[in-house]
């Protein structure tokens, strides 16, 4: 968004030390939204600990999927026991990172667009994209992060499973990479609410969609797999991390996957100001 | 509702005729219902969207235990690629039958005042419910159509049914609905109690899950688990109506089903009517 100097400029040396809001920094923005979110939350430490009980018992049902399917074979498709731990652990991390800084901003922004007052966002002096996707934090689901990064270590440290040190290396990096593509899809679906409007099944839409990650893509059927990596980026966010920390796939496959981040993040940030060109807004 | 309740004399209504009340409880039912498929269908792209977020559950399920049964060399506890297909594409309507009110939704209705309305109303808050989504269920089977017919010619079922196990079919998948329905009355009955639900409804869920037949039919389930499965109703919500439909059930063994269902019902009908008595109670009027 442009700014509007003239009009919403605070009075040179005012508290903030913001003199001119065009010179608002994003870093301190973002701070400052991390900040007082999880103040916000950190009021309510009983949560902690419901969230490390729900956390616990999705994992345990994770395992026990786990344990049922190798009762009856002893590879999934390649795939041994621990190596699909792994998997496990990935996806759980991944949707920690999606409950705690993606979907809750997104549902805010579906709740403004349907109810019209996201004008409140767009007059504010920065990057509509960067306040509209950080607005809402919610700090306890970063439980399931720590959970199933636990997971990771634990299962790639077991014997059978062979950890290369590049993958170990580089599997950070393509963890981040599967949050950046999350996040567009996330902001793609939700920008769609700029036409549709009424969007609250859209979040059982992404999570029955994300259920899919906790098994490796190369399960599926070619259509389908077609769609968990174009469409839904599940095979790049979930399935790469754990197949580079495995040895299944190194800088290549890690290179196709940042090559695809950036193309989605240049349609998103396309598709959002598409998005905005078309809010009319109710409340002015 | 019908004319009858509107022109009740101020000193209220006498009571009706036997006949006249359950010819109220059909039109109530009736309109309540149809009120859901018309407020539903102006929400198609909603409703397709939760179908969409639905459909990849079994699909999933679908496509890792094909990967099994075709390791193990081509079934797995009786299951075949083509059973497991028609396992789950009946998965997928029977799991629509099982959408009932959410127990997550009684907080909201206390802390927006809604549950006073409904306690001003001379009908009990658990049939607006059944009658509500029940109503629903024409959409969601209506959508659910389509998605079969596509899910068939992808993953070509293997099902052969009798009028047996078509009938008990259709009459087990309303069994499951009201059971469900009950049960999930009852969990959100807690609320009244406490807030923090959130916990405990995620446990219920979870056995749900696994004990049910959502995740996997109940037949590949170590014995140990099934000895659980018995004790408890989830099997008549979920996993009952679809082996009715696709294992090669006995007729003995579908009316065993049926009973199970019959005697859940039951139990579900006064541990909801005890539970609601002493929850009212404790009811304090919130919001407008």
């Amino acid at each position: 968004m442009a700014a509007h100097p003239d009009t919403t400029a605070p009075p040179p040396g005012s508290p903030h030390g913001l003199a001119r809001p065009d010179r608002v920094r994003r870093r301190d923005v973002v701070r400052t939204l991390f900040g007082v979110s999880a103040l916000n939350e950190l009021q309510y430490r009983v949560n902690f600990f419901l969230q490390l009980f729900e956390s616990l018992v999705a994992l345990a049902t994770a395992v026990a999927v786990v344990a049922l399917v190798f009762l009856y074979t002893p590879t999934l498709g390649g795939w041994a026991p621990w190596e699909l731990m792994v998997v496990v652990g990935v996806h759980t991390a991944l949707g920690g990172v999606i409950r705690a800084v993606i979907q809750p901003s997104m549902q805010l922004l579906m709740e403004d667009i349907q109810e019209g007052k996201l004008d409140f966002a767009l007059t504010k002096p920065i990057d509509a994209q960067l306040l509209v996707s950080l607005r809402r934090i919610t700090v306890w689901p970063l439980v399931d992060v720590v959970v199933g990064l636990g997971v990771v270590v634990v299962a790639a440290l077991q014997s059978d499973v062979s950890v290369p040190l590049a993958g170990a290396l580089i599997f950070p990096v393509a963890l981040a990479l599967g949050a950046v593509m999350i996040y567009c899809l996330w902001l793609i679906i939700t920008t769609g609410a700029f036409w549709v409007i009424r969007m609250e099944h859209v979040a059982e839409l992404f999570n029955g969609l994300y259920q899919a990650g906790r098994w490796p893509t190369g399960l599926f059927p070619g259509w389908l797999r077609t769609i968990f990596t174009v469409l839904v980026p599940l095979a790049f966010a979930v399935t790469l991390p754990s197949e580079i920390l495995t040895g299944r796939a190194g800088l290549l496959a890690l290179g196709g996957a940042a090559l695809f981040a950036v193309g989605l993040v240049a349609f998103t940030r396309w598709f959002w100001r598409l998005g905005i060109r078309n809010y009319a807004g109710a409340s002015a | 509702m019908s004319a009858t309740t509107s022109v009740a004399p101020p000193a209220g209504p006498p009571p009706l005729p036997r006949v006249g009340r359950i010819r109220q409880m059909a039109d109530f039912y009736a309109t309540v219902s149809r009120t859901a498929v018309q407020e539903q269908f102006q929400y198609r792209t909603a409703n397709t969207m939760f179908m969409i977020g639905m459909v990849v559950e079994p699909v999933v399920y679908l496509v890792v235990w094909s990967v099994v049964a075709e390791a193990s060399g081509g079934s797995v506890g009786g299951y075949t690629p083509g059973g497991f297909a028609a396992y789950y594409i009946v998965w997928m309507l029977v799991r629509n039958m099982n959408i009932v009110f959410t127990p997550y939704g009684w907080e909201f209705r206390i802390r927006e005042g809604q549950l006073s309305g409904m306690l001003l109303r001379p009908i009990h808050p658990l049939h607006y419910d059944l009658a509500y989504f029940a109503g629903w269920k024409v959409i969601a089977v209506l959508l659910w159509v389509p998605i079969a017919v596509v899910l068939a010619l992808l993953f070509p079922p293997e099902l052969t049914v009798n009028l047996a196990q078509a009938t008990t079919f259709l009459v087990a998948i309303w069994g499951a609905y009201v059971i469900r329905t009950l049960l999930l009355f009852v969990l959100g009955m807690v609320t009244l109690w406490t807030t923090r639900v959130a916990a405990l409804f995620q446990l219920y869920f979870t056995a749900e899950l696994l004990l049910s037949g959502r995740l996997v039919p109940l037949d590949l389930m170590p014995d140990w688990v099934l000895r659980w499965v018995d004790l408890l109703p989830f099997r008549s919500t979920f996993g009952f109506p679809i082996e009715a439909l696709v294992s090669d059930l006995s007729g003995a063994q579908l009316l065993r089903g049926l009973v199970a269902q019959v005697v859940w019902i039951t139990f579900g009908w006064i541990l909801a009517m005890v539970v609601w008595k002493r929850a009212i109670r404790r009811y304090s009027a919130v919001g407008n």
